[in-house]
C-alpha cells in the first residue's frame, strides 16, 4: 500500500516537473519580453552612438571649442573661410525657450492649479480633455500659425516692419508647451495624498489656504519637474520655431529681432550638404549638443519628480 | 451658529479672489487656442472638398489636392506602428509583469523618459545616421517610418504599461494558483483585461507619428514626388511636411492652400485624440473592479 502512495505522488511529481512545451514557451516570451523591455536603452544608446559616429569627424578635426561655443559667427559656407560658432544659434534658442517660459511657466501652474484643486465635476473633465487636446497640436501646425496668424497681428500690434521674431516664437512656443507643463503639474498636486488636505481643513483652513500653505509647498519638486519638462521640450522644439522665429543668424537685442534656433538651423542645412562634409558633420555636432542638454535637462527632471514620490 | 469674523470675511475674499484669477488664468490659455483653430476652419474651410482631399497637387503645388501627401502620411503611420507596437507592447508587458526592481529597471525606465525628450530633430539625424546609411534603406518610407517607431515608443509603452498594472494583482494570483505559466496568464487574462487601454495608446501614437515633421525631412518624405510610393524603399510625400513646403517654399500658392492643408491636418489629429479619449472613457465606465 505504501509503495502505491509513494509512486502515485512520484508519478505526480514526475507530472509536475514535465518540461512541457507550455514551459519552453514561457521562458522563450520572457526572453523576447526582455528584447523589448531594454529596447528603450539600446535605442536611447543608438542615438548617441549614430550621431556621435556622424559628427565626431567634426569634433576631431575643425572643432574650435573657443570658436564653436563663442562666436557668433556661423558661416558653413562662406567662400573666404567657413566659420562654425553656434553662440548666436544658442542666444536664439535660449531667447525664444525664455520668453516661452515667461508665458508659459504662469498660465500653466495657474491653471494646473484651478484644474486639480477648485474646479469639479463635469468642468474639471472638460477642462483636462481640452488640455490633451490642446497638447495633441502638431508643431508644424504651431509654426504655420505663427506664420500665417501671429505675423500680421505682431506687425499691426506693435507696427514693426517684420512679425517672425522671438515675440512671435516665444508666444508660439509658450502657447505650445503650456497644455503639457499643465498635465505633469496637475499630476504632480494630484500626487499630494488628500489627507494632507483634509488635515489642513478640519483646522479650519480656507481652501485657498489649503493650496498656498500646504498642498504647493508639499507638490513644489513636481511642479519644479513640469517646468523642467517645459524647458526642455521648447529647446528641442523644431517646425515650430524653424517657421516663426525669421530664421535669420543674430544675437537678439529686443523681442522684436529676428533669430534663428539650433534645431532649426539643422532643420534647413542638413538636406543641402554633403555626406560627411565638414558642414554636415557641423550639424551633427549640434546635434549632439542638443542631446546632452535635453538628456541632462530631463535627467533633472526625472531625479526631481522622483524625489518627492520616495518621500 | 458662528458669526462670521473680519478674518472669515477676509479669508474668503482671497480665496474667491485666487480662484478666480486661476480659473481666467486657464481660460487665457484655451481662448486663443480656440481662436486659432476658428481662424483655421474659415480660412482653411472653402479648401475643403472631397476632390481636394482625392486629387493630386498641379501647377507647382498652388493649385489641386493633397492626396499623396495624405496617402503618404498613411503609409508612414503604418510601417511605424508595425515596428513599434509588437515593441511597445513586449517593453510594457516585460516593465509590468516580470521586471524585477533593480538597476536594470531603473536604466529601462530612465530611457523611456528621456527617449520620449530627444528633440524631434535630434531623432532626424538618427534616423539618417542609422537607417539611411549604416543599414542602407536610403531615403524611404522604411527609414522615416522607423525613424518615427523610435521616437514615438514611449507613448506605446507608457499607455500600454499603465492599463496591464490597472488589472487588479487578484486576477494574475486566481491564474497561477491553476497551474498556468506566466505566459498563459499574461495572454489569457492580462491581455484581454487591458486591450482598451493598450487601444487608447496606440491611438495616441497614430496621432503622433501623422504630425510629426523633422524626423521625416530627411529620411524619407519629400518635397513633392509626381508619382505614389510602390513600396517601403520609396519616397513619400507627408501631410505634415507638405504644409511646411505649401507655407514656406513654394512662390505664389493662394491663401487658403496652406489653410486648408493646416486644417486637414490638424482634423486627422484631433479626431485621433479625441477617439482615444472617448475610448478611455468608455472603458472606464464600463469597468467591473
Amino acid at each position: 500500500m505504501a509503495t502505491v502512495v509513494e509512486k502515485t505522488v512520484s508519478a505526480a511529481v514526475d507530472d509536475m516537473d514535465r518540461l512541457t512545451w507550455d514551459w519552453y514557451l514561457d521562458k522563450v516570451v520572457q526572453v523576447l519580453m526582455f528584447i523589448g523591455g531594454i529596447s528603450a536603452v539600446v535605442f536611447i544608446i543608438g542615438i548617441f552612438v549614430f550621431i556621435t559616429k556622424e559628427g565626431i569627424g567634426f569634433v576631431a578635426d575643425a572643432f574650435d571649442f573657443k570658436e564653436f561655443f563663442f562666436s557668433p559667427n556661423w558661416r558653413p559656407t562662406s567662400e573666404t573661410k567657413e566659420t562654425y560658432g553656434i553662440l548666436a544659434l544658442i542666444a536664439g534658442t535660449a531667447s525664444v525657450t525664455g520668453l516661452a517660459m515667461v508665458v508659459a511657466i504662469p498660465f500653466s501652474l495657474g491653471a494646473a492649479i484651478f484644474i486639480a484643486e477648485f474646479a469639479r465635476g463635469k468642468t474639471r473633465e472638460l477642462l483636462k480633455v481640452t488640455v490633451e487636446l490642446l497638447a495633441a497640436i502638431p508643431s508644424v501646425v504651431w509654426g504655420f500659425i505663427g506664420l500665417s496668424i501671429m505675423n500680421p497681428i505682431i506687425i499691426e500690434t506693435f507696427d514693426v516692419p517684420v512679425g517672425l521674431n522671438v515675440l512671435n516664437a516665444g508666444i508660439i512656443l509658450g502657447l505650445m508647451a503650456a497644455p503639457i507643463m499643465t498635465s505633469i503639474a496637475e499630476d504632480a498636486l494630484k500626487a499630494v495624498p488628500d489627507r494632507y488636505r483634509e488635515a489642513a481643513e478640519a483646522m479650519g483652513a480656507t481652501r485657498w489656504q489649503v493650496i498656498s500653505k500646504v498642498v504647493l509647498p508639499a507638490a513644489k519638486n513636481g511642479l519644479l519637474g513640469a517646468v523642467l519638462l517645459g524647458v526642455g521640450r521648447g529647446f528641442g522644439e523644431t517646425m515650430a520655431v524653424l517657421m516663426a522665429t525669421g530664421h535669420a543668424i543674430n544675437i537678439p537685442t529686443s523681442v522684436f529681432d529676428s533669430v534663428r534656433a539650433l534645431t532649426a538651423t539643422i532643420a534647413t542645412e542638413l538636406g543641402e550638404t554633403a555626406v560627411g562634409s565638414t558642414h554636415y558633420q557641423a550639424l551633427f555636432a549640434i546635434g549632439i549638443f542638443l542631446f546632452v542638454i535635453t538628456f541632462i535637462i530631463n535627467l533633472t527632471a526625472d531625479l526631481i519628480v522622483r524625489g518627492i514620490r520616495k518621500q | 451658529m458662528f458669526a462670521e469674523t473680519e478674518l472669515n470675511q477676509k479669508n474668503r475674499r482671497t480665496q474667491r479672489l485666487f480662484r478666480i484669477l486661476f480659473g481666467l488664468m486657464t481660460l487665457a490659455l484655451i481662448i486663443p487656442v480656440f481662436l486659432i483653430l476658428a481662424t483655421l476652419i474659415v480660412k482653411g474651410g472653402p479648401a475643403i472638398s472631397i476632390d481636394f482631399l482625392f486629387t493630386q497637387p498641379k501647377n507647382g503645388m498652388t493649385a489641386g489636392g493633397v492626396f499623396p501627401a495624405l496617402l503618404g502620411t498613411v503609409w508612414l503611420v503604418i510601417v511605424a506602428l508595425l515596428a513599434s507596437v509588437p515593441l511597445g507592447v513586449a517593453a510594457a508587458i516585460y516593465l509590468s509583469e516580470y521586471a524585477p526592481d533593480n538597476w536594470l529597471t531603473r536604466a529601462i525606465n530612465l530611457a523611456i523618459i528621456n527617449l520620449a525628450g530627444v528633440p524631434s530633430i535630434v531623432n532626424a539625424l538618427f534616423g539618417v545616421g542609422a537607417f539611411v546609411l549604416f543599414f542602407k534603406f536610403g531615403t524611404s518610407i522604411l527609414a522615416a517610418s522607423l525613424t518615427l517607431a523610435i521616437m514615438t515608443l514611449p507613448v506605446v509603452i507608457v499607455a500600454t504599461r499603465e492599463s496591464l498594472q490597472a488589472v487588479p494583482h487578484a486576477f494574475r494570483e486566481a491564474c497561477w494558483n491553476m497551474g498556468a505559466t506566466r505566459w498563459q496568464t499574461i495572454r489569457r487574462i492580462v491581455l484581454p483585461n487591458a486591450i482598451t487601454g493598450i487601444l487608447t495608446g496606440v491611438i495616441l501614437e497614430v496621432s503622433r507619428t501623422a504630425g510629426e515633421t523633422a524626423p521625416i525631412m530627411f529620411t524619407g518624405a519629400a518635397f513633392f514626388l509626381p508619382f505614389l510610393p510602390q513600396s517601403v524603399f520609396d519616397q513619400t510625400m507627408a501631410l505634415s511636411l507638405h504644409l511646411y513646403v505649401v507655407a514656406t517654399q513654394v512662390p505664389g500658392v493662394p491663401e487658403h492652400l496652406p489653410f486648408g492643408v493646416a486644417l486637414v491636418l490638424i482634423a486627422m489629429v484631433l479626431i485621433m485624440n479625441s477617439l482615444s479619449i472617448a475610448l478611455r472613457m468608455y472603458l472606464r465606465g464600463k469597468k467591473k473592479w
